[in-house]
């Protein structure tokens, strides 16, 4: 795999990520927000109702992320903000990219095929950030802008978090229809009769 | 001696589990990165032992799911306090989830609110026993949920037996894929019934990586099962490669002439857990982490 490093900044243009391709290395600056499972089902509701949610993620990026975090004074610093799983998303992610326009989705462990096609229709990325490295990430967050719906809990609420060079983030899923995370499921499927042989299984 | 011993144990676990991984993990994982071969795979590793490491340093949690929060106590029957030892656990966690910090991970399901403290009906969750002697062993052991989701529980038919077994542990690692953060440490055990696979199925992810299973014929299946999951490709991260799992841990109980129920506890790469041991008079030595 040929390997291209981009460093993107928010607002992030349709053009971007059209050009990137799997296994592409991207660091992001600007503005990430995260949300996560109930994030999700609330912006879902609001936005099928015709209406906005606090934060504007037209050119944006979504960070499937709940961050600890920790209040000093009035300003909230991010101790460790590693990514979620993303699969848990799937069932609203489509929607989400087609109504609030993000163009970048970061996560780890993937996302299915109707996030694949949203993609690839409204033009966008899914990258993957390593899972469980949240001190690295929390290094990378330089200030927390604001937070939203906090009635959720801390790691449900909407983080708008700064970040400078976010990164390394490998795209995994593209804005053309690819998707790296189905090309090893179905090189482990296709191994799976070998593995069954190893343990004297039919 | 006072139960303020007790407490501050606990917290001390709790924040050395959060924050430095035991050295048996960090070794493990070094192993990985030295001998993974496919690039993206090294580079998933490369990141986690730079984590790991920036973790220790900065005395921050290595992962911001700090997980739900377990614990383990042995008791000796001559171990001179009894009384109060879950509401020291419960403030240890309290005040862990505050000064280290930790996310508030308790989530009371009727009401969809979060306690914000980590503790709540059954939380932090204790697994009590009681052995002869005159000391106290406290294991800390916060699991995160994305390998927990994976965790799989099956009662198989005794038609099968061990094959039945293997099978189930690829089929659920297949599953898996990606998403509990491999390099992952697999805790198998079979026998018992619903409950007792389960148990002992986590409780042998408290084993150091580097101690070999007594059980002659389990530490052969250990290998085997490692062996057979390291060859589906799955890789760290799920992004290829050949550590989709650092070890496979076994244990058993008797069965019932006719089940066979088999549990398989996936822990992530970031295998948290500290233990200590608190002597009669009060000292404390701290068994998985250099202290002081």
């Amino acid at each position: 795999m040929d390997v291209a490093v981009y460093k993107l900044r928010t607002p992030i243009s349709e053009e971007d990520v059209r050009r990137l391709q799997l296994g592409d290395v991207i660091y992001i600056s600007g503005i990430m927000v995260t949300a996560r499972d109930s994030a999700h089902r609330r912006a879902m509701e609001i936005l099928r109702a015709g209406g906005s949610l606090p934060v504007d993620l037209r050119g944006g990026v979504l960070y499937h992320c709940g961050p600890v975090v920790k209040k000093v004074g009035e300003e909230w610093r991010v101790v460790a903000a590693g990514p979620t799983t993303s699969i848990r998303m799937e069932p609203f992610e489509a929607e989400f990219i087609k109504l609030t326009g993000v163009r970048v989705i970061v996560g780890k462990g993937g996302m299915g095929a109707d996030t694949t096609r949203a993609c690839k229709e409204y033009g966008a990325v899914y990258t993957v950030f390593t899972g469980g490295c949240g001190a690295l990430a929390a290094n990378a967050i330089k200030h927390v802008q604001r937070v939203e719906w906090l009635d959720l809990g801390v790691p449900e609420a909407l983080w708008v978090f700064e970040v400078e060079e976010f990164g390394p983030l490998v795209v995994t899923i593209d804005a053309h229809g690819n998707n790296f995370h189905e090309r090893i499921s179905a090189e482990a499927e296709r191994r799976k009769t070998q593995v069954y042989e190893m343990l004297g299984l039919k | 001696m006072s139960i303020q011993v007790i407490e501050e144990t606990a917290f001390n676990l709790l924040k050395l589990a959060a924050t430095i991984l035991p050295p048996d993990v960090k070794e493990a994982l070094r192993r990985a990165y030295e001998t993974e071969t496919s690039e993206m795979g090294k580079a998933q590793l490369e990141a986690i032992l730079e984590n790991v490491r920036v973790a220790e340093e900065k005395q921050l949690p290595i992962c911001q799911d700090t997980g739900v929060i377990s614990f383990y106590v042995r008791i000796g029957s001559d171990f001179p306090i009894r009384k109060g030892i879950y509401e020291a656990l419960v403030r240890a966690t309290r005040r862990a989830t505050k000064e280290v910090p930790l996310r508030p991970n308790a989530v009371d399901p009727i009401q969809e609110r979060n306690t914000g403290d980590n503790t709540g009906r059954h939380i932090p969750y204790v697994h009590w026993e009681i052995f002869d002697g005159d000391y106290m062993e406290l294991i800390a052991f916060p699991k995160g949920v994305g390998s927990e989701n994976m965790c799989k529980l099956a009662m198989l038919s005794p038609a099968h037996r061990l094959k039945g077994l293997k099978k189930f542990v690829i089929d659920t690692i297949l599953e898996a894929g990606g998403k509990p953060c491999p390099p992952v440490i697999v805790g198998v055990a079979f026998g018992g019934g619903l409950d007792i696979a389960a148990e002992l199925a986590k409780r042998t992810l408290l084993r150091p990586l580097d101690r070999p299973n007594p059980v002659p014929e389990l530490a052969k299946l250990e290998e085997e099962l490692l062996k057979a999951i390291n060859e589906t490709g799955i890789g760290p991260m799920g992004l290829g490669g050949r550590w989709t799992a650092l070890r496979v841990h076994v244990d058993y109980a008797c069965r019932h002439p006719g089940g066979y129920p088999v549990a398989v506890a996936i822990q992530c790469w970031a295998a948290r857990r500290a233990a200590a041991r608190i002597n009669a008079d009060g000292s404390v030595e701290y068994l998985t982490h250099k202290v002081g």
